[in-house]
């Protein structure tokens, strides 16, 4: 089966304020898919309730055809990587990827992010004497490093170094070849350009696309990214 | 649920706020036996402190914990691990180390000091007035979604708690002065886990007879065995209701 999470007419409202007016979507394995969308448009929901942080008030959330809403096994196939990455302050950080470890009880797969962003060296510091971009490089190393079968990124480049976020792209583009869905945000359009295969676009609360790149680019005729989505949205 | 717990004690014991609140026990303690040779009155000293301050650094600490710690109780519920395992291992965590500081800066010295039927009362009392206050600063912590109005709940219940509950009781025996209130005022007992654990410690410092008839009423039912378990089981009802209520708020909360 090619889907792996598929979202049926999903509802959500802050008191009165109707966050997810119904969204449907299937997400395909070795997509890249960019979710864009204004402020308040419903991106953070919709991610946080694909990972159960929020709990829909209505519709359906499929992962591998199951539904999974108020469950908490399917977490197993997802790395996520958060926009703030806050961890206990007075541990440190080779203790942080031994719980890690510990609470998914997995062994790591994949540290290749540990060793690119030499995270191994600072092991022995406290994570409240660390930079907001090291933190980051934490969060980046967490969500790679079990293998999963889906990666949600929030924000994965903000606060990161050039290099750094280099380094994010190029693990994004080869986890993709191998077959995993990446969903992330973003505000930077050229990195969009540079590693989305298809953007969905979210406004007030509704899917207004879900295209492939290249489609959106040939549809306006244009090369950027950025412009393209100007003119398919006026 | 006990990896999670035993995660944020290896956090917490680290933390200065929890080394401070125990070395401040200890002084008073320690302080209170050194300057009085009567270890009764020590221990009437002793308990006034456990009474005010345990309560308000368990509410308060628990509750700021919580509320710092909110982005990685985002990154647990990310991972595998079911919401209930997460409440309660942070609850057993948190309540763990509170109660360690308590162990530590009042029980180890009283117990060198003046140990006897009334000293294991007043840790007994300690252990679960500290256990019930974060029980309801979790309860504080997940009715809330802002940081300052959760601490603002927390201190609040602090304070219902601590002060205003017994103007209350006050106001209620005045206006009903021409009643026999004996058997209410067991039942009014029962709602403050504060009252409870001050009943059961005094009644076992034979001054009750300094409290008049209600104080005879008190000694004759918290004084009996009976009555200790009654005490005890109310105490650990205000430990498990908060927290069973924290619970079910928790699973359902969005993040």
């Amino acid at each position: 089966m090619d889907e792996i999470i598929e979202i049926r007419d999903l509802k959500k409202s802050f008191g009165k304020l109707e966050v997810l007016k119904g969204i449907d979507c299937k997400f395909r394995r070795g997509e890249v898919v960019s979710v864009l969308g204004p402020n308040a448009s419903g991106k953070t929901t919709l991610i946080k309730s694909i990972l159960g942080m929020v709990l829909p008030d209505a519709g359906e959330l499929l992962f591998n055809g199951q539904p999974v809403t108020n469950t908490f096994e399917y977490k197993r196939h997802i790395g996520y990587m958060p926009q703030i990455g806050r961890y206990p302050e007075n541990m440190k950080m080779g203790q942080i990827f031994d719980m890690m470890r510990d609470l998914r009880q997995e062994h790591a797969q994949d540290e290749d992010l540990l060793k690119t962003f030499k995270l191994e060296s600072m092991f022995h510091k406290p994570m409240h004497t660390l930079s907001g971009g090291t933190r980051q490089k934490v969060s980046a190393a967490l969500a790679f490093m079990f293998n999963p079968e889906v990666l949600i990124l929030d924000e994965p480049s903000a606060g990161l170094d050039p290099l750094a976020s280099e380094h994010l792209k190029e693990k994004i583009k080869e986890q993709s070849a191998k077959g995993k869905l990446v969903l992330f945000t973003s505000h930077i359009m050229s990195e969009v350009d540079e590693i989305a295969g298809s953007i969905l676009y979210l406004f007030e609360g509704k899917v207004r696309f879900f295209k492939e790149l290249d489609a959106i680019k040939s549809e306006a005729g244009e090369v950027r990214l950025g412009k393209a989505l100007i003119k398919t949205l006026i | 649920m006990w990896k999670i717990a035993k995660y944020i004690i290896f956090d917490i014991i680290k933390s200065k706020v929890l080394i401070a609140y125990t070395a401040l026990l200890a002084l008073i303690s320690v302080s209170i036996f050194m300057m009085d040779t009567d270890v009764t009155k020590g221990l009437v000293s002793i308990s006034t402190v456990v009474m005010i301050i345990v309560p308000l650094v368990s509410v308060v600490f628990a509750t700021t914990y919580i509320f710092n710690a909110s982005e990685f109780t985002e990154l647990l519920v990310s991972q595998p691990i079911s919401r209930k395992d997460i409440l309660l291992g942070k609850y057993v965590g948190i309540g763990a180390s509170i109660l360690g500081a308590f162990i530590l800066g009042v029980c180890v010295p009283v117990s060198l000091f003046a140990f006897s039927v009334t000293a294991l009362v007043l840790m007994l009392v300690g252990c679960l007035l500290s256990l019930s206050f974060v029980s309801l600063a979790f309860l504080a912590a997940t009715m809330t979604s802002d940081k300052a109005k959760g601490i603002g709940l927390s201190l609040m219940i602090w304070f219902y708690c601590a002060i205003i509950f017994d103007g209350l009781v006050l106001l209620f025996l005045f206006s009903f002065n021409d009643y026999p209130l004996e058997k209410a005022m067991i039942i009014l007992t029962s709602l403050n886990p504060v009252d409870l654990g001050r009943v059961m410690i005094l009644l076992q410092l034979d001054i009750s007879a300094l409290m008049g008839y209600t104080g005879a009423l008190y000694q004759k039912f918290f004084g009996s065995g009976y009555g200790m378990l009654f005490a005890t089981v109310f105490q650990m009802v205000w430990i498990t209701v908060p927290l069973l209520l924290a619970l079910r708020i928790f699973k359902r909360k969005d993040l």
